[in-house]
């Protein structure tokens, strides 16, 4: 029993047929916990009141917009490696969901920064480096689209994942030396001396798995479109051909 | 690889070749924005390293398709495939050439043309220096975009998308550079940077650029 086993498109078929239902169960029981327990049950931040409360949207997005495009670097370098086209179909699929994490983050930074920032946008360094993520998930789903042959789409998407990944993590690190942040800092790590109190964070830790769960399931749905997709295609040139 | 770049090199400086149009685009920018945004010089000095910057940026996309996409529709750039030199070196000398036609002329009139924006004399040497360190990384990365959509109709729209994300790091720290050095800040660091990740597009991206090709030629 091997991990690879799944590569194979029958098999990840069978398998995610039946893992699909229970991942939308996880993903909706968890998000709803998390954001009704986050949203209702617990206390007013004392300097931000009830605008903290956006914190259960806004980090699992952003969490889950930065992990997709590493699930996208993984899926490509076993495309390019091993050849499974169930990888290959599963970044495809991961990026879209990413660039809607992508906006969903900026956008609620944006509602809760008018308030507490007095803007919508600021030239943070983590605004910034986020809008870049968004316009590299753009230039990569832009280059699946254009390209007709599959196995060709695949390799060339593969190769610029690798690349953006490489410029996205200069770009991040380029857009701190060039601006001061106004952005607070991590507030979830694991050895950070100060973190957020346990009240906000355990919500936050439930709405996180929810999001998570939510991704995968976004995830296995698609590629599964992708593989129906893929099989029709082949179904109907056979068809022409006879 | 030499009879390859001073093939490019003829190609790209005789009739039809498109060189001169970078540098003519680059003049033009640099003419629009005072009249876009008004002529005093404390508005045009603080923009103008940024100006001038984005301006050889995108001078350098306008010759991008240009690299792989006629080679490509004449078939030389099967010949180039089979040839003894290897694909990666084909890649190199590809960007060396683009670099040759666009990013030095575009070195050579920056110090010109700063003087539209009032820069001050003293960053005139940081902005020459920044540019020559800078946009050989801008050809090599246009080099490997150019590769990724070669086979493609419409590409070159897609190709814009796809680089100029690429160009932020290299932007950022060429136009820090030169914004520096008009204030008279020490610039080791951003141009430490920037050196570095063109010697990282020399080393890595002829690879990738590569790889591409073959994928599109297969």
């Amino acid at each position: 029993m091997s991990l690879w086993e799944y590569a194979n498109p029958r098999r990840f078929m069978a398998v995610s047929a039946t893992v699909l239902p229970w991942t939308w169960a996880a993903a909706a029981l968890l998000c709803a916990t998390g954001l009704v327990w986050g949203f209702f049950f617990t206390p007013e931040d004392f300097r931000m009141g009830n605008s903290v409360k956006i914190i259960y949207i806004h980090v699992p997005s952003a969490f889950i917009a930065i992990n997709a495009w590493f699930m996208m670097l993984v899926a490509s370098l076993i495309w390019l490696i091993r050849r499974h086209h169930v990888s290959a179909l599963a970044a495809r699929a991961a990026a879209p969901v990413g660039l809607v994490m992508t906006v969903v983050a900026l956008l609620t930074g944006a509602i809760w920064g008018k308030p507490m920032w007095g803007t919508y946008w600021e030239w943070d360094p983590r605004l910034t480096s986020f809008l870049i993520l968004g316009l590299f998930y753009l230039g990569y789903m832009a280059l699946w689209s254009a390209i007709e042959d599959p196995d060709a789409a695949a390799d060339l998407t593969a190769i610029l994942c690798l690349v953006g990944t490489v410029f996205a993590v200069l770009s991040r690190y380029a857009a701190q030396f060039w601006s001061q942040g106004l952005h607070q800092g991590a507030s979830l790590s694991l050895d950070a001396e100060e973190n957020i109190s346990d009240v906000f964070w355990l919500p936050l830790v439930v709405s996180l798995a929810g999001f998570v769960a939510l991704f995968l399931a976004l995830v296995l749905l698609r590629t599964r479109t992708e593989i129906r997709r893929r099989r029709l295609a082949t179904l109907t040139a056979r068809e022409r051909l006879a | 690889m030499i009879a390859l770049l001073l093939r490019d090199l003829r190609l790209a400086t005789r009739a039809g070749g498109g060189f001169g149009l970078g540098l003519a685009f680059f003049l033009i920018l640099a003419t629009l924005v005072p009249l876009g945004v008004g002529p005093e010089t404390d508005r045009l000095a603080p923009i103008g390293p940024g100006i001038l910057w984005l301006g050889a940026l995108l001078a350098c996309l306008l010759s991008l398709d240009r690299i792989f996409a006629l080679d490509l529709e004449d078939g030389s750039l099967d010949l180039l495939a089979t040839a003894p030199i290897p694909l990666e070196g084909v890649a190199t000398v590809k960007a060396l050439a683009h670099w040759l036609t666009t990013g030095l002329p575009l070195t050579v009139v920056a110090p010109a043309l700063s003087l539209l924006f009032f820069l001050p004399t003293t960053a005139l040497p940081w902005l020459v220096l920044s540019l020559l360190i800078g946009t050989p990384a801008l050809s090599w990365l246009g080099t490997f975009g150019a590769a990724l959509t070669v086979g493609l109709k419409r590409g070159s729209l897609l190709l814009s998308l796809l680089v100029l994300p690429l160009y932020i790091p290299t932007l950022v720290f060429g136009a820090e550079v030169v914004r520096r050095g008009a204030e008279g800040l020490p610039v080791g660091t951003p141009l430490a940077v920037l050196a570095a990740i063109t010697l990282g597009c020399f080393a890595l991206l002829p690879f990738a650029s590569a790889a591409a090709l073959r994928i599109n030629l297969r």
